[in-house]
């Protein structure tokens, strides 16, 4: 299936190859294969998939992985100028997001 | 909601959905009654478990639990239900309530080391957003595993040893995925245009020269095209802006609207450019709209796009509302 790909060159994922140790984690919380592991260490495959939901970094052992997390949501941004607090999902009690489960 | 007492029995659970539950999740999908579809979190048991059986867990929406268990026929297993405010696993892991904390916590109220002898959880994938696993397992001795991020896959990812496949990795956002959650965009859509429409209607009661069908088809249209057409032809437009694609998708419209009308006949030029830069704005912003839906976009991302498009979308809907009032004002036939 076609992957579907959003804008590029945006997300704030960085990761420090020094500190990582190959464990694997990032790649199996990532959502959209972003990561690749070759050797005994981690690389970041293709950037523009990242959709900056923050699993790797909050799972990543030796703290190798930074990414700024955020809603991807335009009405939880704009609601979020408004009340000057972060933008979070509020629509989530609708289950937003599908294939969730 | 969380005082759930340890000596309560655990609740056993079928696996087959009643027709209550497809009833349920019609209503859910389009509004009714949403905000209170959830269960109580707890210790829950598939089959017959025992102390080897997995435990796995999951969220309080209904929605949820009801996707999980459907796929658990024929196995014996626990269901750990985390309080996550009655949201889906990866909303409420992204707002942290599907979280490090909760699970922790949950570990410990739901007595889990009781009913099995082994030390693994688990979870789904998506939950990830809000779970440190090593954080859980220095907090609580209990192991993480990460399951597939559909419940299809949760059976044969147990058969092959805790193993998930590259494509139970994966999330996607099939034609399916989308389609279901058009009523999502569409409800909230039509909400917000119809003091538009009402507005329509009342004015022309009182104005001598009143909007006319054009209007109102353009307006549902816009609206069709920001929320059903784009959303569901997503891969299929051209553009990576989902503002781009809704504007593209409804200048289309409009320009076919246009034309259905007859040009909105002669010395109503200013009438369709009014259209054709107004109504193509607002498909654009209700594409842009659903951003929040999708499986793929970034909060860097939609920051850029909106930053570059808003001021184009809310100036061309200004102008082409103004030519439009404009056109009416000084319409010299009829
Ligand atoms: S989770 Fe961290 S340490 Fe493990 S492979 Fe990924 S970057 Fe390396
Ligand atoms: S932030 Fe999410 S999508 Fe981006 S690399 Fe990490 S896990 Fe993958």
């Amino acid at each position: 299936m076609k992957v579907l790909r959003y804008l590029e060159d945006v997300s704030t994922l960085e990761l420090n190859g020094e500190k990582c140790t190959g464990c694997g984690s990032c790649i199996d919380v990532c959502p959209h294969g972003v990561f690749c592991i070759v050797g005994q260490k981690a690389f970041v495959a293709d950037k523009g998939l990242c959709m900056e939901c923050g699993a790797c970094a909050l799972n990543c052992p030796t703290k190798a992985i930074e990414v700024i997390a955020g809603v991807g949501c335009a009405s939880a941004i704009i609601a979020s100028w408004f009340s000057g607090k972060e933008p979070a999902c509020e629509c989530a009690e609708d289950g937003c997001k599908p294939g969730c489960c | 909601m969380s005082s759930h007492t340890t000596n309560e029995p655990v609740k056993q659970v079928p696996t087959k959905l009643a027709f209550g539950d497809f009833l349920g999740a019609w209503k859910a999908r389009w509004g009714i009654g949403r905000m209170d579809y959830t269960i109580k979190p707890g210790l829950y048991a598939v089959g017959k478990p025992d102390s080897e059986s997995p435990v796995l867990v999951s969220a309080n929406y209904k929605l949820t639990f009801d996707a999980l268990r459907k796929n658990l026929g024929g196995l014996d297993c626990w269901i750990m239900i985390l309080d996550t405010g009655g949201i889906n696993v990866w909303c409420a892991a992204g707002k942290g309530a599907f979280g490090t904390d909760e699970l922790v916590n949950r570990i410990e109220k739901s007595d889990i080391s009781k009913y099995v002898s082994h030390k693994q959880l688990v979870l789904p994938q998506l939950g990830a957003a809000g779970v440190s696993a090593y954080e859980v397992a220095r907090s609580s001795g209990f192991n993480v595993v990460y399951g597939p991020v559909r419940a299809k896959d949760i059976k044969e990812f147990i058969r092959e040893g805790y193993k998930a496949t590259e494509e139970m990795r994966m999330v996607n956002f099939t034609l399916w995925d989308r389609m279901v959650l058009v009523p999502m965009e569409l409800v909230p859509a039509l909400k917000k245009s119809l003091p538009f429409f009402i507005g329509m209607a009342l004015s022309s009661t009182f104005l001598e020269k009143p909007f006319g069908k054009a209007d109102y088809a353009g307006l549902a249209m816009a609206i069709a095209s920001g929320s059903i057409i784009t959303p569901v032809l997503l891969p299929a437009i051209p553009g990576k802006a989902f503002s781009l694609k809704g504007w593209i998708v409804g200048l289309g419209g409009t320009a076919a609207l246009v034309g259905a009308f007859g040009g909105y006949r002669k010395g109503s030029r200013i009438l369709s450019m009014g259209h054709l830069l107004l109504f193509p704005a607002v498909s654009s912003y209700l594409a842009l709209n659903f951003t929040g839906s999708t499986t793929y976009t970034s909060h860097s991302g939609v920051n850029k796009e909106m930053r570059k498009a808003l001021p184009l979308i809310v100036g061309s809907a200004f102008v082409g509302a103004a030519l439009a009032i404009g056109a009416y004002l000084f319409r010299s036939d009829k």
